[in-house]
């Protein structure tokens, strides 16, 4: 896993949800480890498009379960 | 107790009538306020500054257009710093009976009168939900609850109007953003000056006060929704009526 583009999408969850840096591993779950609703969910993409200047339709962000997914979802958009 | 100091309010359709005076009275009340209309009124803006010590800014905006407003609601953030009152007041009639009216007509009154109210309050949503607190206004009217001939548009654009405030309050309610809409009887504006005498007579015969409402009575019970102390209503159409839907 690409560490930098991993400790970018931690900060962005730390602003957003509130939750401590070393709370946020790549295996936790949005919902269930960092309490996130669906609200923050939705609060969470729209920092992460001005984060790293894209757009995610809410067909992706669905699949979005963890921290991982992202990571992982952002590096195949920006190759 | 309901000083808004220190707070931010946005207030469309705020050149004349109930706009100007909820404008007026949140100022009054010690809150910097941004008076959005089609035109910039910076005459307007420089006397309620002057009159009340606070910041008025002043901005000419299609309150239907997504873009216009986008751009204008970032600045007015960039100059305030943050925007804590939204209050949705900007509409228009165009009365007429279903035979005659014409779909400019009806889709006119849909787009300002309720369409804005999706824009601007779109346009403030994160901002507000960032900061974990809000106060969102909209301006409904008795004609959305219980209406009359000839205004199927206005009152079409009224009653979705109370539809999206119960939405958005339901919606925003976790992040301390409160929705509310107001529903003015009969008011004397420039609106209703429109009407003839008999049919004025003939409302406030209706009235249970017996009176036509002043613009500053709609904008003090704004002032209250827009207070800390109003933090738990919400979803709430709150009648400023003289009894009339009583």
């Amino acid at each position: 896993m690409n560490e930098e583009l991993l400790k970018k999408v931690t900060d962005v969850v730390v602003d957003k949800l509130g939750v401590k840096a070393e709370d946020v591993k790549p295996e936790s779950s949005f919902i269930n480890d960092l309490g996130a609703d669906s609200l923050d969910r939705v609060e969470l993409v729209m920092a992460l498009e001005d984060e790293f200047d894209l757009e995610i339709q809410d067909s992706e962000s669905e699949k979005f379960l963890t921290v991982a997914d992202v990571v992982a979802f952002i590096e195949s958009k920006k190759g | 107790m309901f000083s808004l100091k220190g707070k931010s309010a946005i207030v469309t359709g705020a050149s004349r009538g109930i706009g100007l005076e909820i404008a007026k009275v949140l100022a009054e009340c010690g809150a910097n306020v941004a008076v959005i209309a089609t035109r910039e009124n910076p005459d307007i803006a420089q006397e309620i500054a002057n009159t009340y010590n606070i910041r008025c800014l002043s901005y000419g905006c299609d309150v239907s257009d997504s873009e216009q407003v986008n751009e204008t609601f970032k600045k007015i953030i960039e100059e305030f710093g943050a925007v804590d009152i939204l209050v949705n007041n900007a509409g228009i009639t165009r009365d007429g009976l279903m035979m005659r009216m014409k779909d400019p007509d009806f889709d006119d009154v849909i787009r300002i009168n309720l369409r804005s109210v999706f824009v601007c309050t779109r346009a403030l949503a994160r901002h507000m939900m960032g900061r974990r607190q809000g106060r969102i206004i909209n301006m409904a009217s008795i004609n959305g609850i219980r209406t009359q001939a000839g205004q199927a548009n206005y009152a079409a654009s009224k009653a979705g109007l109370i539809g999206i405030t119960k939405s958005n309050a339901m919606e925003f309610a976790s992040r301390g953003i409160t929705v509310n809409a107001i529903a003015p009887g009969f008011i004397q504006t420039a609106m209703t000056e429109k009407l003839a005498a008999e049919t004025v007579e003939k409302y406030k015969a209706a009235i249970p006060v017996q009176d036509l409402g002043k613009p500053s009575d709609v904008a003090y019970a704004v002032a209250f929704l827009a207070s800390d102390e109003a933090r738990y209503i919400t979803g709430q159409v709150l009648g400023v009526d003289g009894g009339l839907n009583a």
